[in-house]
């Protein structure tokens, strides 16, 4: 799908999302699951930015770091692949205050989720690295930059872009956990769709709504990237552009 | 004291009776996933517009909401429908509805990756579109995406604990609730995390071995 073809997508779903949300059955809980979306979209834009900051690091450290560096990111990596996020989130909840760090919910989920990301992303990071051409490397070398040169400007940029759409499919998968947050009392959409259900049992109006929301956001992130891969493309002469 | 080596064998125990229950929503998401994936790669494939629009939008319709929402419209909704499922029973197919669609993906690109020739060579021996599928091409499509069909088979286990959500008693749920009686998560959920861990690497493990296995097979 190119941009325009997912800018209409886009476009077209909220008009019927509002469409939908002016029947009176589904009306009386739009305003409650919109801000409940609101700290969905919040812990999603927070947790992506901490899964890039992580996965940029682990990444290049695992690759390039000295060897306690490289262990640890491998740790990192493998500890957070390994087991569940929800397990993580589960552990940074309840087993941390046992040893004394206290974080609140909404950090916890930031953290959880941003660091489970991140590790996915580190494998991203690296593979992108590692499709650029050698001889980018050694053209480097011959033009006398440093290592950390060659990598910041003329690595990194070339990477970034066949980085972006396997991005923007952790960041769906981001968003896609931000639901699991529900069951550490943060109140995102999730938690408001089971609690409006616990009052007003109308199960079929309130849970169809969440999926379209959830839909939506996740189309405006596609919408988002596809933008950004234009952008990033922009100065390479390599690959279709669309 | 930080870890009390006397409860975790009290729960150990316990723990391995509930990593069973987690491991039977495995094996059986899974094998819902492989061939309801199966199935959606192929409708996808369809001549029909008709049929390939409406079952394109639907993957990606589960694909790009959170499996947990979908536990709870089976767990929640379908009664409304006169459906009725039991906690597991909604929890292994909502597991084998939302990892079919990663899969149809998967089934997709070995599909795709078929010569043209192939589907020309049984048009010319005159061969039923099902007879073509079931002889010709899928027993081509399918080894080489083995490994990645295991991957997602490990990425389905690790979402597991979500089932806790409607109190299936699996491993996270049993956990939570040792902790909560005892006022001790540490063990506990330190113990599932590595569980987690070891069954995920050796799974890993095997996959490569896989890989491997089928790459010497081809020559």
């Amino acid at each position: 799908m190119g941009v325009r073809q997912t800018t209409i997508l886009v476009i077209l779903s909220f008009v019927a999302g509002l469409v939908v949300a002016s029947f009176a059955g589904f009306r009386e809980f739009i305003p409650g699951l919109l801000e409940g979306a609101w700290v969905t979209v919040r812990i999603t834009v927070q947790g992506c930015l901490l899964a890039v900051v992580m996965a940029v690091i682990a990444g290049i450290a695992k690759m390039y770091g000295p060897w306690p560096l490289r262990w640890l990111a491998v740790c990192y990596i493998e500890v957070f692949r390994g087991t569940s996020a929800l397990v993580q989130l589960f552990w940074l909840f309840f087993v941390l205050p046992h040893f004394g760090v206290f974080l609140e919910p909404m950090t916890v989920a930031v953290v959880g989720l941003g660091l489970n990301v991140g590790a996915y992303g580190a494998e991203v990071v690296r593979g992108a690295i590692q499709a650029v051409p050698r001889g980018q490397w050694e053209a480097s070398t011959a033009l006398n930059l440093t290592r950390m040169q060659a990598l910041r400007r003329i690595i990194l940029p070339q990477a970034l872009v066949a980085m972006i759409p396997p991005w923007g499919n952790l960041f769906i998968e981001l968003l896609k956990s931000t639901a699991i947050v529900s069951l550490i009392t943060i109140g995102d959409l999730a938690f408001r769709a089971q609690q409006m259900n616990q009052t007003t049992l109308k199960t079929v109006q309130i849970f169809s709504i969440v999926l379209v929301m959830y839909l939506a956001i996740s189309m405006v992130i596609t919408l988002l990237m596809r933008l950004l891969e234009r952008r990033a493309a922009a100065g390479l002469s390599r690959g279709r552009v669309s | 004291m930080l870890w009390d080596w006397g409860y975790t064998w009290e729960i150990l125990p316990v723990l391995a009776g509930a990593a069973i229950v987690t491991i039977e929503a495995t094996l059986v998401g899974f094998v819902i996933a492989a061939l309801l994936g199966l199935a959606f790669a192929i409708l996808r494939m369809s001549p029909s517009a008709w049929v390939r629009l409406p079952v394109g939008g639907l993957v990606e319709f589960i694909r790009s909401t959170p499996l947990l929402i979908q536990i709870f419209f089976l767990f929640f909704v379908f009664p409304k429908f006169g459906v009725t499922l039991s906690a597991f029973t909604a929890g292994f197919l909502a597991l084998g509805l939302h990892y079919s669609t990663y899969c149809s993906e998967v089934y997709r690109a070995g599909l795709e990756n078929i010569p043209k020739g192939q589907w020309e060579a049984s048009i010319a021996l005159n061969l039923s579109p099902w007879v073509t599928f079931r002889d010709i091409i899928i027993p081509q499509a399918i080894p080489p995406v083995v490994p990645a069909l295991g991957n997602y088979l490990v990425a389905l286990f690790k979402e597991t604990p979500l089932l806790s959500a409607i109190a299936v008693l699996e491993l996270m749920q049993t956990a939570k609730i040792l902790g909560s009686e005892n006022f001790r998560y540490t063990e506990p959920m330190t113990l599932v995390g590595i569980f987690f861990l070891l069954l995920s690497l050796i799974s890993a493990a095997g996959i490569r071995q896989v890989e491997r296995w089928l790459k010497n097979r081809r020559g």
